[in-house]
């Protein structure tokens, strides 16, 4: 039963900050409610037992990206400012596009979720099998795919200093 | 629909609850992209709608293949290639503010050059 509260609690914190960030006022305040989305989403990880993506979406998006997004606002415009709000006819397509999309997928999912499910009792992965499917090569392993994604992130560096630096 | 009230605070969390937070994350982060100005905000509606389809690999993970590990990594890689994007279109962005002195969207055009200047230099090659 602690489980069911603290995943009310997570899953509250979610939602409220997560529509919040969005309909903000000012862009320091949305990037704060969208640190605290990311951190209630690493609880929300931690709560089904995967402590490794818990630890990982942590350190990357709530430490590095919302790190990365604070430098970005404060380097882009005076803190404090308030954006400029947009046109009500804007406004009023996206809620609506918003919400007929919800309800859409809403119902799509409650109308099909049959498949009979039962959480077992799982102890948790320990590193060293995250590590051996990571880097083998066999079935189900993953030595490729975590070698692309290295080669985009080296794309990524070169990329983000080749446009961002000062042309003289 | 009624197993989630009669399930309410005894036995396990549902799938379907799981699936209500990812979709207020994600049509939060549709909502946000469709409806505003500043590139910063469209990049931050963007994490979300990223963020929310992480929760969906994870829990049908959990729930529906315990033995399996797929959807835990692909969570794992979407996380570094959506950092990947941030960086790079953070780069993006400090180069707009940077000639531009301003990040909106709708007045973005003032990057392309006017026609008769681009005639000129295509005929003077």
């Amino acid at each position: 039963m602690a489980q069911q509260i603290i995943f009310y609690i997570l899953a509250l914190i979610i939602a409220v900050f997560s529509v919040m960030a969005v309909t903000s006022g000012r862009l320091i305040r949305s990037a704060t409610y969208l640190l605290f989305v990311l951190l209630a989403t690493a609880g929300l990880y931690l709560l089904l037992g995967y402590t490794y993506l818990f630890a990982v979406q942590t350190a990357v998006y709530a430490g590095g990206i919302m790190v990365l997004f604070i430098f970005a606002i404060l380097l882009t415009q005076k803190p404090g400012d308030r954006i400029t709000p947009e046109s009500l006819k804007q406004r009023t397509l996206a809620i609506v596009l918003s919400i007929v999309g919800a309800l859409f997928c809403g119902v799509i999912i409650f109308s099909n979720i049959k498949k009979v499910y039962a959480l077992v009792e799982q102890t948790e992965i320990d590193t060293k099998h995250i590590g051996m499917t990571l880097m083998g090569t066999g079935k189900f392993q993953y030595m490729l795919a975590f070698e692309a994604v290295s080669i985009l992130l080296l794309a990524c560096i070169v990329g983000a200093i080749m446009i961002a630096r000062k042309r003289s | 629909m009624g197993d989630i009230f009669t399930n309410f605070f005894a036995g396990i969390v549902p799938l379907e609850a799981y699936m209500v937070v990812s979709l207020i994350m994600f049509f939060s982060g549709v909502y946000g992209f469709l409806s505003r100005k500043s590139l910063l905000m469209i990049l931050i509606s963007i994490e979300l709608i990223l963020n929310s389809i992480d929760i969906n690999f994870a829990v049908f993970n959990r729930y529906l293949y315990p033995e399996n590990m797929e959807g835990f990594f692909f969570a794992l890689f979407t996380i570094a290639i959506s950092a990947c994007e941030t960086a790079v279109a953070i780069a993006i962005v400090i180069n707009i503010y940077r000639n531009l002195g301003h990040v909106e969207v709708d007045s973005l055009n003032e990057l392309q050059e006017p026609a008769e200047v681009a005639e000129n230099t295509e005929v003077s090659k």
